[in-house]
């Protein structure tokens, strides 16, 4: 389709249907996330054997002494690269809006570069998923799986899902990416690319959640 | 009833209301708020490491705060509720007070909240 002949659909409420549409969305994901919270919370602590994601635990059938799983320096870098993400996703917008508009300097031309910025946010979207591989890795290799104890199924259950959010997100910011690089973006374009930052913001502040309930709080 | 028009036979007025022609913040902005998250993860982070602080009464708040701020600061700057419409704010805010308020009963329920010392 080409940009000339995009049109936008608007409801009765003067707001475009699409943007209605993902709004709704992200309100009834915003339900599925806390139920997965809830039940993280609720059987938090609730463990019969460990490991444990905040002390140590010793197995008493064989004296191993299991560390507290949870690594707090890599996941505090993947929070950053998520809201770095964020920050990317901004710019990318901004610049897919105000393609076409005169770059006075270097610092304009790099700030209007909407390939930049979507290959920066896919970029940074698979730094964060390579840190939640290595995390999930580890806790395998240290003896933590989905089917160990109440804690590793529901952390992995609701970690699992938010990644599986972020490589959708992922997935959707490349399509864009290819988009751009085959006929470019522009303006006309700028509904479809807030869309899917609205998306990949929303899978951010979940993280942001996230963080803070299950790895920081004990 | 047809409610689509052609985004051509739109008023400037009613594209920034349809939310896709953002009179909102730029790069100024986006990169101060960018610095503030990151400022705010390196002080949720480092309360983490202290452990009188985490023995503390504060500490739960404490991080509850600057995580709802966070969460906050990204849905108004990033996600352009703070310039979009009112009815995108009910869409979200609406299901987000309802699923909060569950979470809180099912704490409750649970065992994980109590409303006061007595019994």
């Amino acid at each position: 389709m080409s940009t000339a002949t995009v049109s936008h659909h608007y409801s009765s409420t003067g707001l475009e249907n699409r943007k209605i549409a993902i709004w709704a969305f992200i309100g009834s994901e915003c339900m599925l996330f806390v139920s997965l919270i809830s039940t993280y919370l609720i059987y938090k602590d609730r463990s019969v054997v460990g490991p444990y994601p905040h002390t140590p635990w010793t197995d008493p059938s064989t004296g191993h002494v299991y560390h507290a799983i949870l690594n707090i320096p890599v996941t505090s870098a993947s929070t950053f690269i998520l809201l770095m993400s964020s920050l990317a996703m901004v710019l990318a917008l901004s610049a897919v809006e105000n393609k076409g508009k005169p770059q006075r300097n270097l610092g304009e031309r790099i700030l209007g570069n909407s390939k930049l910025w979507l290959f920066m946010t896919a970029l940074l979207g698979l730094g964060f998923l390579g840190c939640q591989a290595y995390e999930f890795t580890s806790f395998v290799n240290e003896g933590l799986t989905i089917k160990t104890n109440l804690f590793g199924s529901t952390f992995f259950t609701l970690t699992g899902f938010h990644g599986a959010h972020v490589t959708a997100g992922v997935i959707w910011i490349l399509t864009m990416l290819f988009i751009d690089f085959k006929r470019g973006l522009g303006p006309a374009d700028a509904l479809n690319v807030d869309i899917m930052a609205l998306y990949w913001h929303f899978v951010d502040v979940i993280w942001v959640a996230i963080f803070t309930l299950v790895y920081l709080i004990r | 009833m047809d409610h689509s028009q052609s985004h051509s036979a739109l008023t400037p007025a009613q594209e920034a209301a349809a939310g896709h022609e953002h009179t909102g913040p730029g790069w100024s902005v986006y990169w101060k708020v960018a610095v503030v998250l990151t400022l705010i993860t390196v002080g949720e982070v480092w309360v983490y490491y202290i452990p009188a602080f985490v023995a503390s009464r504060m500490f739960l708040p404490t991080l509850l705060t600057l995580s709802a701020v966070k969460f906050v600061i990204v849905v108004l700057f990033y996600m352009h509720l703070r310039y979009d419409s009112k009815l995108f704010r009910v869409l979200f805010t609406g299901p987000l007070i309802i699923a909060c308020c569950t979470l809180m009963a099912l704490l409750f329920l649970f065992g994980h909240l109590h409303l006061g010392h007595g019994g």
